[in-house]
């Protein structure tokens, strides 16, 4: 196991590492597929922390909770905003801020009643 | 990159508090350990977490039950907004959702019945199960014709109810609240588990369903 420690303290420095630069880039990214995408990867990097911490409970909750649900959930919610259209420029996934033109969207339209 | 100015300001303020704190930390915390250990057995089960959530702590799930029951209430007053389309079916995902959903349904009630005396216990078998509801809705499986809404309704109850009437029995029978008698309260947290595991299963699941769930019966 003495062999083993320095091994342990390069895995857990990299993890550590990792988490933040994770943590960053799911919050700075623009894109928001990839910034939940991000976020999985982050929630599962986060529940090996915690694992290595011990603590296999919470690194459990971590993997099925954090990572896996709340990721479905954050794509479910994505998929629904693109449906209906209601993201402000710039932070809709899957269109620039170019394609973006409310007056021409037929859910905007429907919801305003003027279709 | 207008909005990466004032992120790096707003998470180092709290990564500096979080890094001071963990500095001014006293080198050997006493913490309750020992007071778990003590009293571990009389607590009916052998894992010190479920031992701590369910009786020592009992009330905190209990209170974190109607969390979750209030938070799937207000996931389903936002249901007007969704304009889904039916899922297309996809052949390695049907028979891939086919596999996998027993499998974790079978992993849930391992993770609920090991939770006595190894990691595991109602949330993570809660959670489990929620992903294999989440899975089968995602493939397009539709509950609105065999889940009425009365089941579903009584499976979403059922651990906030189980925790509420131990709670009742508890506190005219032993005075106190979510204190079991220590010959039963291995059995009694295992009730309360599997209760718990049920609510929170169908829970997550029911955080996905779209507009069609069986409140609206109109919309059906």
């Amino acid at each position: 196991m003495e062999a083993l420690i320095p091994l342990q303290w390069i895995f857990d420095a990299l993890l550590g590492l990792g988490l933040l630069w994770l943590g960053w880039q799911a919050l700075a990214s623009t894109d928001l597929f990839r910034s939940i995408v991000l976020f999985i990867s982050f929630g599962l990097l986060m529940a090996l922390a915690w694992a290595r911490l011990d603590a296999p409970d919470v690194a459990l909750a971590e993997a099925a909770v954090g990572a896996g649900l709340t990721g479905a959930l954050l794509l479910t919610a994505l998929a629904r905003l693109k449906d209906t259209s209601i993201a402000a420029p710039g932070i809709d996934a899957g269109h620039p801020p170019i394609d973006y033109a409310p007056d021409d969207d037929e859910s905007t339209r429907i919801k305003r009643g003027d279709d | 990159m207008e909005r990466n100015r004032w992120l790096l300001p707003l998470l180092l303020t709290p990564a500096m508090g979080l890094g001071y704190s963990v500095l001014s930390l006293p080198e050997h915390a006493q913490g309750l350990q020992h007071l778990v250990a003590d009293k571990m057995e009389v607590s009916g089960v052998s894992n010190p977490v479920t031992a701590v959530l369910l009786n020592f702590r009992g009330y905190d799930t209990l209170l974190e039950m109607f969390v979750l029951l209030l938070a799937l209430l207000g996931v389903w007053s936002l249901g007007g907004l969704s304009l889904r389309r039916e899922a297309a079916s996809d052949l390695v995902l049907d028979t891939m959702v086919r596999f996998l959903v027993p499998v974790l349904i079978l992993a849930a009630a391992y993770l609920l019945w090991v939770g006595a005396h190894a990691p595991g216990g109602a949330f993570q078998a809660g959670a489990v199960l929620g992903a294999a509801g989440v899975l089968s809705l995602l493939s397009g499986w539709r509950c609105h014709l065999g889940l009425a809404p009365l089941p579903l309704r009584l499976a979403l109850a059922a651990g906030p109810v189980a925790f509420l009437a131990m709670s009742g029995c508890t506190l005219l029978i032993a005075g106190r609240l979510l204190q079991y008698p220590p010959a039963q309260a291995g059995i009694l947290i295992l009730i309360l588990e599997t209760a718990a595991t049920v609510s929170i299963g169908v829970t997550l699941t029911a955080l996905f369903l779209d507009k069609q769930h069986p409140g609206n019966k109109d919309q059906t």
